[in-house]
């Protein structure tokens, strides 16, 4: 009977209580035999849809509050600029949340890299040799932070939270001893002509958060180190017995956000032309909601590159729209908070759904 | 004796997906009994206790407490008709004091504020009841010894008002001085009108402290209220070994090349406090059966010469090469598999398609710059779950949503991918029914036809003999009997293996 009306009516789906289950399942299936799409994605189809509506929600929301002023091209890339570096990092934690573990250190590492990056000692090289010196800086010390982090918990046994809580504090504090807590201010011209360009008409920092997203997904979906990252969260003893090695796997994933990190340490000093022992506070908590409001099981074993991006949008643009009414960050904060427990609340409804097929 | 029975199970069934886990049980316990259930591993005792503290509920049939009919539909409604399990794997919360671990979950409290003095008390009581005032009660659990816990545990079900107390293979942490302690607090209990739920691979034990005996095989009833004065042991082995179900084996290779040097060499293994001085050598085209007790060891000997256990002493060599100590990867490297005991907790990706479980361990081959060609890894595995007849058909499916036998056979195609020289399967057919069973057993006979060297673990004492070329029983961490399988037979088997501790 039900069969009848959804031939004849795909719209009725929706009036019936039991067909919410099988959309889900019908969505696999077509994505499935599709082909070329692959497992992953058909899994997060349904919430990535979730997820545009709500983005677009945002977007009705400012327009209507703050009409041109938000609905400009001018408006759009700022949004974009200033949610690119986050988004890097998030892009990096989302390996790591899917690979089973959890990164809170990552605000403290772009705070140290942003300063190691602009030491006087650092932009003296940089103005006798090249500006890449400042960028090999930041990346470097995001990379050994990353390490640290990895062999700890892969190695030593330590949890992540407590390793990256440690991290946290000490890399912070590490970023306020060399900068003496002032501001440094980028003097290499070299650097801020690089970073700030446009290509045509988009800022290069969009670009590289969109060239890191697009590596991103290729590296969790099209590559090994992906699909390991994949075993290793979703069953790590049965990945060991599979033959990986899972501590080895462990610290690559920590060293891929931390790199991450570096490269967003350098887009904020170029946005603001400083490195400051202040940079990326409470990033993690950003990171983290984005990458879990995105689809990505907090418990590992399930990652979605795209759902990250669209998680770190909502934010981004959530904020834009709080600025431009002149709202301040609190109510902000309180916005937030609530898509956070009802994106992880829907999460968990569609989880016990696939598990009941 | 009172002769009304206390509890009385009728018709049990408890259906898995894709097995039969109880196929019609019947049980009939008498207040102030010791009522002992007997049965092989995989036989359904545990699946039963567990009806029984209604961890599980079952498909169908009935349970009479006192005669009326009732539902067990909660671990509470179980407790509140008096039923308290002591769980072979102790389930005492390790960081709490013995006083706390008794009363957890009905605490001694006024107001909600803890009566300290009296939980103390209490506790003291108990533990002087049960003979053992030497506990402390303040003493937190985790730094008592397996046989005191196990005392705990005993205290915990005394605090309640228990009429029915299920016993889990208790003796198998206890010590024979232990054991006659326990035995004289079920004595004790017994007299006092508690019916108790004894189970033990232990037959000596039985003789020692069972009134009447309950058979189980393969998930039924075979013999009920049997008493254990008048019925001889070579009735019980019958009675649990006595097929009806026919097992289908695959022949053995005519002429087995015995003759061939061995591709597996495993020379004086042990792992301290679990096994030692295990030689094995196995030869291409050849299948090795381990028999014994859950617990024995079987499956740590396999997981250790995998590399998956450091062991602390022996060499395990693949093709004349030694293996690094303790590396799975180098393992993995010499051409060894393993299909691990627990199938889902460390076998495989259950969230994941097919074909990524299937090539989980040969991801390299399929890429390239470290790009995969999902294409080609779409294209093995079909071939490969089409000539192992994995159904339903399609590997882009979860492997969450198959039956234990097609998850197996997606383990073993992760092997066969690989071209394996050596092959390690713990419990291969657990979880796995009947018609699936014959297929995985003609499988491995085949790969084994094809050079591969196959170790099987089993708690299967039929399977193991069925299966394999050469057959090594192993008790408490030591190889008691190696010879060919077609020269020992199944009771002689369980009593190499059941030999007990007990006089």
């Amino acid at each position: 009977m039900s069969e009848q009306s959804t031939s004849r009516d795909t719209g009725a789906v929706e009036n019936t209580v039991t067909p919410a289950k099988d959309t889900v399942t019908v969505e696999r299936a077509a994505a499935e035999s599709g082909g070329g799409g692959g497992g992953l994605m058909s899994g997060s189809f349904g919430r990535n849809l979730g997820l545009v509506v709500a983005l677009l929600l945002i977007c009705a929301a400012g327009v209507i509050t703050a009409g041109d002023r938000f609905a400009s091209v001018d408006n759009l890339l700022t949004v974009l600029r200033f949610a690119s570096a986050l988004g890097v990092v998030a892009i990096g934690m989302t390996f790591v949340i899917t690979g089973g573990g959890i990164d809170l250190s990552v605000g403290a590492i772009v705070a140290l890299c942003s300063v190691w990056a602009t030491t006087f000692a650092t932009q003296s090289m940089a103005t006798d040799f090249h500006w890449i010196v400042m960028v090999f800086a930041a990346l470097a010390v995001g990379a050994g932070c990353g390490l640290v982090n990895g062999v700890l918990i892969a190695y030593g046994k330590v949890v992540p939270f407590i390793t990256t809580l440690a991290m946290l504090a000490a890399a912070r504090g590490l970023a306020e001893i060399i900068s003496e807590r002032r501001t440094q201010i980028v003097t290499v011209d070299g650097f801020k002509v690089f970073f700030s360009a446009d290509v045509f008409g988009v800022p290069l920092l969009v670009i590289i958060f969109a060239l890191v997203a697009i590596a991103g997904w290729v590296l969790l979906n099209r590559t090994t180190f992906g699909r390991r990252t994949l075993a290793v969260g979703g069953n790590p003893e049965a990945a060991r017995l599979a033959g990986i090695n899972v501590n080895r796997h462990t610290v690559m994933l920590y060293v891929l956000v931390g790199l991450c990190c570096g490269l967003a340490a350098l887009m904020l000093v170029s946005r603001t032309t400083t490195g400051s022992s202040t940079h990326g506070t409470l990033w993690e908590l950003d990171a983290i909601a984005a990458v879990v409001i995105g689809g990505t099981l907090l418990t590992g074993g399930r990652g979605t590159i795209v759902g990250t991006v669209v998680g770190v949008l909502i934010f981004a643009t959530l904020g834009n729209v709080f600025t431009l009414n002149n709202q301040d960050t609190s109510t902000q904060a309180v916005a937030k908070g609530l898509i956070i427990v009802v994106a992880v609340l829907l999460q968990q409804r569609l989880a016990r759904n696939a598990n009941s097929t | 004796m009172n002769d009304a029975p206390l509890l009385t199970m009728r018709g049990i069934v408890k259906r898995f997906p894709g097995v039969l886990a109880l196929g019609g049980v019947e049980l009939e316990v008498r207040a102030g009994e010791v009522h002992c259930l007997l049965g092989q591993n995989g036989a359904g005792k545990s699946t039963l206790i567990k009806i029984l503290s209604a961890s599980y509920q079952p498909d169908e049939g009935e349970i009479l407490w006192e005669g009326k009919p009732v539902t067990l539909s909660t671990p509470q409604a179980a407790m509140e008709l008096g039923i308290s399990t002591i769980y072979q794997e102790l389930d005492l919360v390790p960081d709490l004091s013995v006083a706390e671990n008794i009363f957890l979950g009905h605490e001694l409290s006024t107001a909600g504020f803890s009566q300290r003095s009296e939980t103390l008390r209490r506790t003291r009581d108990l533990l002087a009841r049960l003979g053992h005032s030497e506990i402390q009660a303040t003493r937190s659990v985790g730094r008592l010894s397996p046989a005191a816990q196990q005392i705990v545990s005993m205290a915990r079900a005394l605090s309640q008002d228990t009429r029915l107390l299920v016993l889990d293979e208790p003796s198998a942490v206890l010590d024979q001085g232990e054991v006659d302690n326990l035995f004289r607090v079920i004595r004790d209990l017994t007299a006092e009108g508690v019916a108790v739920v004894y189970i033990s691979h232990r037959l000596e034990e039985i003789r020692k402290i069972g009134d009447r005996i309950t058979v189980l095989k393969d998930g039924s009833t075979v013999a009920t209220g049997l008493a254990v004065d008048q019925t001889p042991t070579s009735e019980l082995i019958k009675l649990m070994t006595g097929r009806s179900i026919e097992y289908v084996f695959p022949p053995r290779s005519d002429a087995p090349p015995m003759t061939g040097d061995p591709i597996l060499e495993v020379i004086g293994l042990e792992l301290a406090g679990v096994f030692t001085g295990v030689d094995l050598s196995v030869r291409p085209g050849e299948i090795v059966g381990l028999a014994g007790l859950v617990g024995a060891g079987r499956s740590e000997i396999l997981e250790t010469l995998y590399g998956a256990r450091r062991p602390s002493a022996g060499t395990v060599r693949v093709a004349g090469k030694e293996l690094r100590r303790g590396s799975v990867p180098a393992a993995v490297k010499a051409g060894v598999g393993l299909a691990p005991e627990e199938r889902k907790s460390q076998g495989l990706l259950l969230d994941q398609a097919i074909y990524s479980n299937i090539t989980v361990s040969t991801l390299g081959r399929f890429s390239r710059f470290g790009l995969l060609d999902s294409r080609a890894e779409r294209k093995r595995s079909t071939e490969l779950t089409e000539s192992l007849d994995v159904r339903p058909a399609g590997v882009d499916r979860l492997v969450r949503l198959l039956s234990g036998g097609n998850q197996q056979k997606v383990v073993l195609a992760r092997w066969l991918l690989r071209d394996c020289r050596v092959l390690l399967l713990d419990e291969p057919t657990r979880g796995v029914d009947v018609g699936a069973r014959a297929e995985i057993y003609a499988l491995v006979r085949s790969l084994a036809d094809s050079g591969v060297a196959v170790v099987v673990v089993s708690s299967e004492v039929e399977e193991v003999l069925g299966l394999a070329d050469r057959v090594l029983v192993v008790r408490e961490g030591r190889v008691v009997h190696e010879g060919p399988a077609g020269e020992i037979d199944e009771s002689r088997v369980l009593d190499l293996v059941m030999e007990g501790k007990v006089a």
